[in-house]
């Protein structure tokens, strides 16, 4: 929060809840009280959506909201800029309760603090990308001039220049996102939700879209909510993750504490397939005792992930390399054996391991 | 037994005395408010009276040039032009001109009236669906109800002549108009929606951006039908003064002469086509974007 290049705007989610039916109210005390999700379901023909979320998202950062369908995370989403109701709970962002807004206090929040990117785009067909990407500042009442002057910057910075006059209906799906993007962009927001937004598109093309993200973020530091169903990518993009189940929150944290410690079997399940060297930090598995004589002078980055410390030292030849923080001070050794084997080894052993520490 | 072959109906005389006290009812109403809705219907007759003269009193090429203009600017088709000067062309050789330009501006003027009246309540009868609920069987008695039956009281109200035989071709001509801008609107694609209101878009802005122009191509259907309508409705019109193509198909089924008849229901047939195959050509050309898709 410190850091002044911050743009965004923190939101807290308290206490959430969200029951879909005729009589959602008539059966929060119950939920609370713990009544199950099936219960509700059969015995009183409601749904539980979401049950007591609580994330509390900083400002600035990528927060990933990461479950398989029917876990609630689009309707998660959708109660940040209150597309969807809530039953019960605050959502609180710059300090005001968005679910108690009035109309007119709503649109204004939803014209200047949010933009949104969606899963399936959701442009304007009969209008051009140009005229699509101006669609949030003609909404706020701006000048053409100056809409226009937005929408060309954001969309040359998609990577869609010359593209302006373009149907979305003449674009691939990759592109008609980088208008979803460039949308957002342009309305600058200081939230940026986005629902699935890479999920429609194919892996190369959604890599593709993943960089173009985290550079922009680098960048324009807002406040980002990632929806995904996919892991790799909310490991990717993700500075927090939180993992949504039946709709609770059963795991948050960094992308390193869920890898390393996934909180129980589902995620487990999760975690058992992803690429551990591109997302365990040296820090983890770097020892202060035991430290060779020899390093060979080689050097990584506190918080450089195993997969790059393990090219620097290959490269280098050396079977050890000493770990440095940022000032360049020495905090602990790592030898390629340990590397290795923090790439392979199973969780449990890990965990033990990390605890130990 | 009798009861079982012959259905027990109502008494005779209350019967008789239910139509009269209907019948006189609905005089007393007329002699009433009968002028006052005249009045109302003023502003009618002035467009209708103003439309007609322009298109009996500017000269023949001057319109044909002028409609082929029209049909050039909507439909940027070169055979549609042809035929549509061909068609007028027939239609003046055969000494049908003047009937035909006032049928014509019978249809325009009940075509604009309709979309006038029709999209606005269409509109508000996708935003709320009790709306629907009450507007859809006036619609449908509206459709099905023999056109014959609503011109007694229209007639009564405001006699024979113009005005009559526009609002008889409205009520027959308006409910596609309504119904499909309904439909249109509805239809509309959710996910489009969710991101005009996740922009912060207000309810004007929403049917202005998205529902509007999402709806068109269904909304020009239903103007392409409501015209088709209006053009069925020009013999029965005519029954009631309304002057055009009409009379000359009236006075040929009283009187028996074949080519008569022929001649102007093939004009008839002639201005449909040109008005279907013009409006549906500027339809089509209003969702060029759609066309060109991504391979």
């Amino acid at each position: 929060m410190a850091d002044r290049s911050v743009q965004g705007a923190g939101i807290k989610i308290k206490n959430l809840y969200k029951i879909f039916g005729q009589r959602p109210q008539a059966y929060v005390e119950a939920v609370k009280k713990g009544m199950s999700k099936t219960e509700l379901n059969e015995d009183h023909g409601h749904v539980l959506g979401l049950r007591d979320i609580n994330i509390d998202m900083p400002a600035g950062c990528i927060q990933v909201v990461m479950g398989l369908s029917g876990s609630g995370k689009s309707t998660l989403i959708r109660h940040i800029n209150r597309l969807i109701d809530p039953t019960a709970g605050e959502v609180i962002i710059d300090g005001a309760d968005v679910c108690k807004m009035n109309q007119n206090d709503l649109r204004q929040f939803r014209r200047h603090k949010t933009a949104m990117v969606f899963q399936k785009f959701a442009l304007l067909p009969h209008r051009t990308v140009l005229d699509n990407t101006v669609y949030g500042l003609e909404i706020q009442g701006l000048s053409r001039e100056k809409q226009e002057e937005q929408a060309r910057r954001w969309i040359g910075r998609v990577g869609l220049k010359g593209f302006e006059d373009h149907y979305p209906n003449q674009l691939s799906g990759g592109m008609q996102q980088r208008v979803g993007l460039a949308r957002a962009l342009t309305n600058d927001a200081p939230i940026l939700l986005m629902d699935e937004a890479f999920s429609a598109l194919d892996p190369l093309i959604r890599m593709d879209m993943q960089s173009v993200l985290l550079d922009l973020q680098k960048e324009i530091k807002k406040t980002v909510v990632f929806i995904t169903h996919d892991l790799d990518e909310a490991l990717r993009l993700g500075d927090r993750i939180a993992i949504l189940r039946d709709g609770e929150v059963v795991q948050q944290g960094t992308g390193q504490d869920i890898v390393l410690q996934p909180a129980d079997e589902y995620i487990s399940s999760f975690v058992k397939e992803v690429n551990r060297g591109r997302v365990i930090m040296v820090d983890t598995i770097a020892t202060q005792s035991g430290a060779p004589s020899a390093t060979g002078g080689v050097t990584v980055k506190t918080g450089t992930i195993l997969e790059e410390a393990a090219k620097t030292m290959t490269d280098a030849n050396q079977q050890y390399a000493t770990v440095v923080d940022d000032n360049g001070k020495p905090t602990g050794v790592i030898s390629m054996n340990n590397l290795i084997q923090a790439m392979v080894t199973p969780i449990s052993h890990l965990t033990s391991k990390a605890a130990a520490e | 037994m009798d009861w079982f072959y012959s259905f027990p109906n109502m008494n005779d005389d209350t019967l008789r005395n239910l139509k009269k006290a209907m019948d006189e009812g609905f005089k007393a109403f007329t002699r009433q408010y009968g002028d006052v809705i005249e009045s109302f219907f003023q502003p009618l007759q002035y467009f209708l009276i103003q439309a007609e003269r322009f298109m009996t009193t500017t000269p023949w090429p001057v319109m044909i040039v002028l409609i082929g203009g029209i049909a050039w600017i909507a439909s940027r088709n070169w055979k549609i032009v042809g035929g549509t000067i061909l068609t007028l062309l027939l239609i003046g050789y055969f000494d049908m001109w003047s009937d035909a330009m006032k049928t014509i501006a019978m249809i325009f003027v009940g075509t604009v009236v309709s979309i006038v009246v029709g999209i606005p309540i269409g509109i508000v009868m996708a935003r709320s669906d009790g709306f629907q609920r009450m507007v859809n069987p006036i619609l449908d008695v509206m459709q099905t109800m023999p056109s014959f039956v609503y011109l007694i009281p229209v007639v009564m109200l405001l006699g024979i002549g113009k005005v009559p035989g526009l609002i008889a071709v409205v009520i027959y001509a308006i409910p596609p108009m309504i119904r499909l801008t309904n439909l249109g609107i509805r239809l509309v694609d959710k996910d489009v929606l969710e991101a005009a209101d996740a922009f912060g878009s207000s309810s004007w802005q929403r049917l202005r951006n998205v529902q509007i122009p999402l709806a068109l191509p269904t909304i020009m259907a239903g103007i392409n039908q409501t015209i088709m309508m209006a053009l069925a409705m020009v013999v029965i019109a005519s029954m009631i003064g309304v002057q055009g193509l009409g009379q000359p198909v009236l006075r040929s089924v009283n009187g028996q002469f074949f080519s008569l008849g022929l001649f102007n229901g093939l004009a008839i047939v002639g201005i449909a086509i040109i008005f279907d195959r013009v409006s549906q050509a500027y339809g089509k050309r209003l969702q060029k974007h759609q066309e060109v898709v991504h391979g």
